[in-house]
């Protein structure tokens, strides 16, 4: 589409939606640490303040530390981070993943929340898209369930290591 | 002439804000009557697909059509105090006498006359001027929204949706959901209005988001084939070149304005709020207007969100239920006050706060 605009202006990029840069709210797991933990630790994406918890009041494990007010931005303790993934089901804005950089030496898996149709199956291989919704890669999914009965299914894609803070969204093709 | 159907409350329009007014009135005791224009209660929930934010006490992480199930069931647990009137509309208010006018379907007319009334009336949809913006295939998100999700018909292949807001943004979503193409959403204002998480989630499906771009005109001969949109500057004045999108859809989510005809017949004093999306009634804490025997709540008393108009609905119907004579729980009045100050705590609420500044008085004069 004929966008005049300068695409690669980064307060632009943010303020349509697209991180930019990871800031309170919306940081990246401690290096170290993540690499070895399996199982990952939650990501999330969520840097304005709304009125919204439901990760806070969903993690099992307390790792969401507690709101002050419900208008606070996420925040984690990664020593009580399970990857359980619940909170990336919980999530109304979609906004929570679990990266587990231990599947291999060159690949990660990133759980992450599906709502479209058709839904992919164990197996399947799948366009893994960017924040922007480019496609970098291809993935395969290795598991698909839905934590809380909801219809927001969590989908475990295998995913070039490299790009895990790239990849936020799968495409099916058929 | 007919006889006129006597009620304790009234409760007109049963969307979020007047069912929690109804349940939390006839908890306490009231005999409720809830006049719905549309044939099924819910108001603006049942369209709604996508999970709502908030906290618990709001139903957060629920999706909004199983929030109006979850407060009709906590009404059908009252028995059989509320009565719920669908296919009906409240046409006017005579001040002389009390009476409401009711309109059944097409041609049943009769008469209310209620002790209390509540008025939850909801919101109406703003249109753009723009060249063509009557030919077929121009809608209004709430339209859109109830075709798909309420009807289960996919409104075309592929849509121009104008306006970031909350509601742009969803909707948007949900379009992608029902397999519809989402050509790009165009937003005047150099940033979304909506949340960003909602935002971040259409962005990563390929959805373009332009900024400071409109729509200038829809084309098509009887009906749209393609939506021209062109740049602004941050004066609002066109720039660049416009461009032809082939759509079949132009979506509009360009804001909301409250419902207050009925405030006005009523002679309820009122003030033009921008905050709050056009005018309101002015209303104390209890919700209650300028007409001792009326209470507002939900968008009609200020565009907000569900989980506020819930809350303003439990307010009002509260004090309404004082006011009839029941008995009620003073510390309930204080926990929903402290619900709604949560959840006008972040950077929208600031907006909300200086609106309804501008409206809130301290008490009616006896
Ligand atoms: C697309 C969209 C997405 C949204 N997403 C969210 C969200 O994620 N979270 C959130 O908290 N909020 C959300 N909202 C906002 C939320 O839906 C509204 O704030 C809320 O529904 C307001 O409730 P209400 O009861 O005041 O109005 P409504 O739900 O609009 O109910 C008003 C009712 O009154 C009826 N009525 C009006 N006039 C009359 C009359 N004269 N006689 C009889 N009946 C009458 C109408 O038919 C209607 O059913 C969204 C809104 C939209 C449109
Ligand atoms: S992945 Fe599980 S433990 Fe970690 S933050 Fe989310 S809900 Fe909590
Ligand atoms: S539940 Fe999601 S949208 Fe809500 S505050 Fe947490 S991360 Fe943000």
């Amino acid at each position: 589409m004929g966008c005049s605009c300068n695409c690669l202006d980064k307060e632009k990029l943010f303020n349509s939606g697209i991180l930019v840069e990871h800031s309170t709210g919306a940081v990246l797991p401690p290096k170290e640490a993540w690499e070895k933990k399996k199982g990952g630790y939650a990501v999330i994406e969520c840097p304005k303040r709304i009125p919204c918890n439901p990760c806070y009041t969903s993690c099992p494990t307390g790792a969401v530390l507690p709101f002050a007010d419900i208008n606070d931005t996420p925040e984690i303790d990664y020593e009580k981070c399970t990857g359980c993934g619940i909170c990336v089901s919980r999530c109304p804005g979609l906004a929570c993943f679990v990266i587990d950089l231990t599947y291999s030496d060159d690949k990660a898996v990133i759980k992450l929340p599906y709502e479209l149709i058709p839904l992919p199956q164990k197996g399947a291989l799948v366009k893994c898209l960017d924040r922007t919704g480019k496609e970098a890669a291809c993935g395969e999914v290795i598991a698909v369930t839905e934590p809380s009965k909801d219809r927001t299914y969590v989908v475990s894609v295998v995913i070039p290591k490299a790009l895990a803070d790239d990849i936020r969204a799968i495409k099916v093709v058929c | 002439m007919k006889k006129t159907f006597e009620t304790d409350l009234l409760v007109i329009g049963g969307g979020a804000a007047g069912l929690c007014a109804a349940a939390e009135a006839a908890g306490a005791g009231a005999n409720v009557t809830v006049i719905e224009s549309d044939l099924h209660p819910g108001g603006q929930l049942v369209k709604q697909t996508h999970k709502f934010f908030g906290s618990r006490d709001e139903y957060a992480g629920t999706r909004g059509y199983k929030i109006a199930e979850i407060l009709l069931d906590e009404i059908k647990s009252l028995g059989d105090k509320v009565d719920i009137r669908c296919n009906s509309t409240v046409t006017g208010y005579y001040p002389e006498d009390g009476v409401f006018t009711v309109m059944k379907g097409e041609d049943e007319y009769y008469r209310i006359k209620a002790k209390k009334a509540v008025m939850a009336t909801g919101a109406q949809e703003r249109m753009i001027p723009f060249t063509n913006n009557d030919l077929p295939g121009v809608y209004g998100a709430g339209a859109v929204q109830t075709l798909m999700n309420v009807y289960g018909v996919v409104p075309g292949k592929k849509v121009i949706m104008v306006g970031a807001g909350n509601i742009g943004l969803i909707v948007s979503y949900q379009l992608a959901q029902a397999g519809v193409e989402v050509a790009a959403v165009v937003e005047a204002m150099p940033k979304i209005g909506g949340y960003w998480v909602h935002a971040a989630k259409i962005r990563r499906l390929g959805i373009p988001i332009l900024l400071r771009h409109t729509v200038v005109e829809a084309t098509g001969d009887k009906v749209l084939d393609g939506a021209v949109i062109q740049e602004l500057d941050d004066k609002f004045q066109l720039i660049g070149e416009p461009v032809k999108v082939d759509c079949d859809i132009i979506c509009m989510a360009v804001g909301l304005t409250p419902t207050t005809e009925l405030f006005w017949q009523a002679g309820c004093k009122m003030q033009f709020v921008p905050q709050l999306c056009g005018y309101v009634p002015f209303r104390d804490k209890t919700m209650r207007t300028s007409c001792p025997d009326m209470w507002v709540a939900g968008d009609a008393s200020g565009i907000e969100e569900a989980s506020a108009a819930m809350v303003e609905g439990r307010i009002a119907g509260h004090s309404a239920a004082a006011a009839l004579g029941l008995k009620t729980d003073a510390k309930k009045f204080d926990e929903y006050w402290t619900r709604l100050d949560h959840l006008r705590a972040g950077e929208v609420g600031e907006k909300i706060l200086a609106g309804i500044g501008q409206v809130l008085v301290s008490g009616w004069e006896a």
